[in-house]
């Protein structure tokens, strides 16, 4: 690195470089996709996010650094795959905060950084001696953004989340599912990729805030709160006509009251679990999908109207899969989608990452560099900036990976100091 | 002070960009929303508030029910959907097909900082409103386009919805039941929508940060179909790291290989999710003891393993299937925490389980999960006016908490045009003029 930017870092300041972040820096102690998945956006962004791990457990507090998916046989914390995926641009550094020599150093990196970002059970960081206050006598301006499942204050403080949880908490897992059944919930930690992007949001507004004031903030992030506001008009049922949502005939499986559609749903087509999804917004997109299946049922009039598909869907979802069900899924989607009408082949991993032109020529996924794993494929941004792009190409960290990279360049430190500290175990 | 204070954003009014438009919104931001003449259809979609139309959520009623209340009294339909997504929002009627309605449009974008749209990709170039043409009224514009499948990929012209998104982007692949003969599930509430929704705030707000920086403005273009694929957890990175595929089961982790049930039916008929076992060797101790209380200990003969583990100097997940007592102590936890949730409410169970460090959730239907104590203590319900009613609506929350920048849902949803003077006289178009725009 050059003097000057070395010079600049110690000073606390990062110089603009062109990239959209290139002034942010993060002191990063989250984990897992709910918080990692906030400062993957961040970092690719040109923002510098250090990592901050605990070199006792190998920085296993983040469980995916030793989880499934692998690339090989190695296993260890520098090999999970889904860490790799959540933490691709981003510096790590191990730091032992049991010992007063560690919390010093972590005293200097949050001296220097903008933000202080963790999703830590509440109160972790406070038992460390890094709560608020704390923070904020280092730095006056420091943006502390916290995320736990339920907040740090309320009943429920204290009560431990993962994803599942903050789902089922939220409401998300009942309005998944068929009605009068049991409910079939998300599949995957939805709410761990959105809670994470609640919490880019809630960096990114006391950002903006900061850099129009000065102020600094500490948000106090609840993810199931942030999923109880994603089913705003199901809310204002209940809380205008007293409507709730546990009622017969709810949820709604895969048919839409909201606008009402039929047919709305996902039906079978041929081979061993295929299905294709089909929505018609209107009587045209009915007339226009009826000539497509071109069977004389199809021209009945009482298909016609809305009000006549919904009172037969029964029947009329009945019908449409006797007709999707002997074809395959693909043929079915181009011979509907090129007549107009909403249609999506319900694709598996391998088709939508291999063979959809919707991602690749997106550019969807970018291939890193991971010092021990090699080049792997990971989950690119959905966004493309005309002068401030995102960059993947680092993979995430291995353990302690940064360390006298960020001691020497950050804080100044010697090669005799730095490796005084690894010998003391403080790094 | 509202972090976006000062900040105008412009929308084009449309159901799929809607939710952008309150997140700017409710921050602060002064949210334009530019409607077509007629309105938006979304004013028209249920369900709605009553009074207006009976059981308005029935679909089949819904578009009927709409028609008489125009009918009727000319009135707006009370679209609770409505509603929802465009709080915080002024609005106006903007022609775009009239020289006078882009004229309109073009000096409204001058005066603002960021447009976001979900126009089909080639239409605001026809109407000479793109990116490029703005710029010319607004060098430093941030430009944020947010289409089913971006601005540049061959799919670019197919139509979509939240249905199909979720479908052809990979949640709906994970998302079901153990029987596959059931067709996988789109999970409900437009959650295609609102993901597409969240990474184009994201994309506004690191433009303006970059704007507060460099002075320079610039075009995003969003894709709906990558934001769903990037979107799915471990769907795609199981495949993109090792080649494997994931498959759907009730209520847990679509995974490649199976893995235990865990939502369990409670005794009030509510679901709880569990899965996660006790931490520490006093957690399985206190499980044992908690279905002591109970008097279930006499249904369950392997509650021995927990009563024994609490003497153990540490227990660990790694040694399941190898040392044989401890993997007997977890199938012992996985059944006593069956029984109990069988044995109790639901929400008994959950404060029961968590207050000795059981992980656990209770699945609650929105209008449960809004009522909780825990969030309403935590003020997540706020009160909007609405003039035309007599009492005050109670809305969602904020979905962070900014203390210095506090979120706050600053007017209800505009009725059509309701702003339509105020925002012309704004931009300089003077009385004379105004009945041209649309």
């Amino acid at each position: 690195m050059a003097g000057a930017t070395a010079n600049a870092n110690r000073n606390g300041m990062r110089p603009p470089d062109g990239t959209a972040l290139g002034t942010v820096r993060i002191c990063d102690f989250t984990g897992q996709l709910a918080g990692a998945g906030a400062t993957k956006w961040l970092a690719a962004f040109g923002a510098e996010v250090i990592r901050v791990e605990d070199p006792v457990n190998q920085g296993m507090w983040d469980v995916l650094r030793n989880y499934d998916p692998f690339v090989d046989d190695r296993r260890g914390p520098d090999f999970g795959g889904g860490f790799n995926n959540h933490n691709v641009e981003k510096k790590g550094i191990t730091l032992n905060l049991r010992t007063e020599r560690g919390k010093e150093i972590l005293r200097e990196i949050v001296k220097r950084s903008d933000v202080v970002s963790e999703n830590f059970a509440a109160g972790v960081l406070d038992k460390w001696g890094f709560g608020w206050e704390a923070l904020r006598e280092l730095r006056e301006d420091i943006l502390y953004v916290s995320n736990c499942g339920f907040g740090h204050t309320g009943p429920y403080g204290r009560y431990k989340t993962w994803g599942p949880i903050v789902q089922a908490m939220s409401g998300l897992t009942f309005t998944s599912g068929l009605p009068d059944s049991e409910p079939a919930g998300w599949g995957y930690s939805y709410m761990d990729h959105t809670g994470g992007m609640y919490m880019a949001l809630a960096i990114l507004f006391g950002l903006i805030h900061k850099q129009r004031t000065g102020e600094g903030q500490w948000i106090d992030l609840s993810c199931s709160e942030a999923g109880l506001t994603l089913n705003g008009p199901a809310i204002l049922d209940w809380t205008v006509n007293a409507r709730p949502m546990r009622r017969p005939d709810r949820p709604e499986g895969n048919r839409s009251a909201s606008p009402p559609m039929a047919p709305h749903g996902i039906f079978a087509c041929r081979g061993d679990d295929e299905w294709i999804s089909i929505a018609c917004r209107s009587d045209a997109d009915w007339a226009v999908l009826a000539t497509v299946i071109g069977e004389s049922w199809a021209s009945e009039a009482r298909w016609k109207t809305l009000a006549g598909r919904l009172e037969g869907q029964d029947a009329l979802e009945a019908k449409l899969t006797a007709w999707t069900e002997t074809q395959d899924k693909f043929s079915v989607q181009r011979r509907i989608v090129e007549a107009g009408v909403p249609s999506a082949a319900v694709q598996r991993p391998a088709e939508r990452i291999d063979d959809d032109p919707g991602t690749s020529e997106w550019g969807l996924w970018p291939e890193v560099e991971h010092s021990k794993m090699g080049r792997v494929r990971v989950d690119g941004l959905p966004a493309h900036f005309s002068k401030t792009e995102w960059k993947i190409e680092r993979g995430g960290p291995c353990v302690g990976e940064h360390t006298d990279e960020v001691l020497s360049d950050l804080l100044g430190y010697d090669a005799d100091e730095i490796a005084r500290l690894h010998q003391e175990g403080i790094v | 002070m509202s972090a976006l204070e000062g900040t105008r954003v412009v929308e084009l009014a449309n159901e799929r960009i809607a939710f952008a438009g309150k997140l700017l919104g409710d921050m602060g931001a002064d949210v334009v929303l530019v409607e077509a003449p007629g309105g938006d259809p979304s004013r028209r979609y249920p369900p709605f508030a009553d009074g207006v139309t009976g059981d308005s959520n029935a679909p089949a009623l819904a578009t009927s029910a709409v028609e008489a209340a125009e009918a009727e009294r000319g009135a707006e339909p009370d679209s609770l959907y409505w509603w929802h997504y465009n709080t915080s929002k002024r609005g106006l009627v903007l022609d775009l097909e009239r020289e006078a309605g882009r004229e309109a449009l073009r000096a409204l974008v001058a005066s603002a900082d960021v447009l976001i749209e979900s126009e089909a990709p080639g239409r605001l170039a026809a109407l000479g409103l793109d990116y490029d043409d703005l710029v010319k009224v607004k060098p430093d514009l941030i430009h944020v386009s947010m289409t089913p499948f971006g601005r540049t990929t061959s799919r670019r012209d197919e139509p979509a919805t939240d249905l199909t998104l979720l479908a052809g982007g990979g949640p709906v692949w994970s998302c079901g039941y153990d029987d596959r003969s059931i067709p996988p599930i789109r999970g409900g509430g437009n959650q295609g929508y609102q993901t597409g929704c969240h990474y184009a705030v994201m994309s506004a707000l690191t433009a303006i940060f970059h704007h507060g920086v460099s002075g320079e403005g610039q075009f995003i273009d969003v894709s709906m179909h990558a934001a769903a694929n990037v979107t799915t957890e471990m769907s795609s990175y199981f495949y993109l790291v090792a080649g494997k595929t994931v498959h759907r089961q009730t209520g847990r982790h679509a995974m490649p290989e199976p893995s235990m049930p865990v939502q369990i039916l409670a005794k009030d008929g509510r679901y709880a999710t569990t899965g996660m076992p006790p931490r520490t060797p006093s957690g399985f101790g206190d499980l044992y003891d908690w279905l002591d209380s109970l008097g279930l200990v006499p249904q369950l003969p392997e509650a021995i393993f927990l009563d024994n583990a609490r003497h153990r100097k540490s227990i660990g997940f790694a040694e399941i299937g190898v040392d044989d007592e401890v993997t007997a102590i977890f199938s012992a936890a996985r059944e006593a925490i069956t029984l109990i949730c069988r044995n109790l409410p639901v929400e008994e169970f959950f404060n029961g389980a968590q207050r000795i460090g059981i992980t656990v959730g209770s699945i609650l239907s929105p209008e449960e999960a809004y009522e909780n104590a825990h969030f309403v203590e935590r003020g997540f319900q706020v009160e909007v006016k609405h003039p035309e009613r007599d009492e005050a609506v109670r809305y969602p929350g904020a979905p962070y908490k900014l203390p210095a920048s506090p979120w706050a849902i600053s007017r209800r949803a505009p009725r059509l045009g309701e702003h339509q003077d105020e925002i012309l006289a704004e931009i300089g178009i003077d009385a004379a003029e105004r009945s041209e725009v649309c």
